[in-house]
């Protein structure tokens, strides 16, 4: 198989472009999708100081190697969540990744900041895992960001993430989720920062493609607690429509974002109201965050 | 020829002399969700596999969510409140 741009040896094929590239020029290839997703969507400007979440794993530290070399002002957030070893070795990743490129990293622990790290949490909430973990994931970000003076978070969502959220969401017709899918969530409210996924356009084969061809050292193996999670069914049903039509992943999300989901946004907007006790946004009285750590302390 | 596979990790041996896509098939893995590394090299499904090579099927998939919606989350003023 042939690079379509160099005609050397590829190393990487795309089915759904039709098209195969050599080590180089799918190299190019990524960072020309992450820099039209930021251009597009105007996501942030160079003059920007943006923190990067990452997590260990490729797409978060895929994310954050393009924005450096692209010359943006980058820092790390790594949220430190407590999931035994596995945990252990994403913190290790993050850290030795910041430590390489000299780029400055900010690591918050979930344990630290909710009263019980995430294996605690479902045992306190008796509801999945990854509920828990993403209502801190989403706060920690907010807060963080807010309290360093970033904008914007960026997170590494790929195109299958997005397609999986959009496929769980239609299925169930979540009426409220369905506007918030984008690719960029504009700030709303004064303590909510910009929300942004610059690789989007980028399915998980392209960024572990990547993140391998990079030399990146990433965690390969799956958070313990994914196992039986609702959006790795979704992906594997995605995985298999993808496979008999190449590029049905990337109709389903685009052809939503350009075309459905203008007319799922709603009219009025939600009110928004500073949590009584921690003082971040919520639609309440009380934020989600600080129910969930009301509820670890008298567990515990 | 070996084929390591991974979470968790293991190895199964397969006959070589055939194209990558040749042992994906034999193994049951989609295409779309590995990527193949012989050596320090990513391998395309087209080229051959010898009795002697050792690949790695690397899965590509990550995530997990409990919410119906999916993967982790969006700004919203939910990302603070109570809705996911």
């Amino acid at each position: 198989m042939k690079c379509r741009k160099c005609g050397g040896q590829a190393a990487i094929e795309l089915r759904r472009h039709n098209a195969a590239f050599c080590v180089d020029d799918f190299v190019e290839f990524f960072r020309n999708q992450v820099r039209e997703a930021i251009r597009k969507h105007r996501m942030f400007g160079r003059d920007e100081r943006v923190l990067v979440a990452v997590s260990g794993g490729k797409d978060s530290l895929a994310l954050w190697d393009v924005l450096i070399e692209d010359g943006y002002q980058t820092t790390g957030l790594h949220l430190d969540l407590g999931i035994f070893d596995y945990s252990v070795e994403s913190r290790a990743k993050c850290e030795a990744f910041a430590a390489a490129r000299g780029v400055p990293l900010l690591v918050s622990s979930v344990a630290d900041e909710v009263g019980g790290p995430v294996p605690v949490i479902k045992q306190v909430t008796r509801r999945p895992p990854c509920s828990g973990c993403g209502l801190s994931k989403r706060y920690l970000m907010n807060r963080e960001a807010l309290q360093h003076g970033f904008p914007v978070v960026a997170t590494g969502h790929n195109l299958d993430d997005e397609a999986a959220t959009l496929f769980g969401s239609v299925l169930h017709w979540q009426m409220e989720a369905l506007p918030r899918q984008s690719p960029a969530l504009p700030s709303t409210h004064p303590k909510l920062v910009r929300r942004v996924k610059p690789l989007y356009r980028l399915s998980e084969r392209e960024t572990a493609a990547y993140a391998f061809l990079r030399r990146i050292d990433y965690i390969v193996e799956e958070c313990p607690f994914a196992v039986g999670a609702t959006s790795i069914a979704h992906k594997g049903i995605l995985d298999r429509l993808e496979d008999v039509s190449p590029g049905a992943k990337h109709n389903f999300l685009f052809g939503f974002l350009e075309k459905a989901r203008p007319a799922f946004e709603r009219a009025e907007a939600v009110p928004l109201n500073e949590c009584a006790r921690c003082g971040q946004v919520t639609t309440g009285t009380l934020c989600a965050f600080c129910k969930l750590a009301d509820q670890v302390k008298r567990a515990r | 020829m070996k084929v390591v596979l991974r979470n968790p990790r293991r190895e199964v041996e397969v006959a070589g002399g055939r194209r990558v896509k040749d042992v994906l098939k034999d193994l049951d893995v989609l295409p779309e969700t590995v990527i193949v590394i012989r050596g320090d090299s990513l391998i395309t499904a087209d080229q051959m596999v010898d009795d002697g090579d050792t690949i790695e099927l690397r899965p590509v998939m990550s995530g997990g969510s409990a919410s119906r919606g999916g993967a982790s989350g969006e700004a919203s003023p939910s990302m603070i409140g109570d809705r996911r």
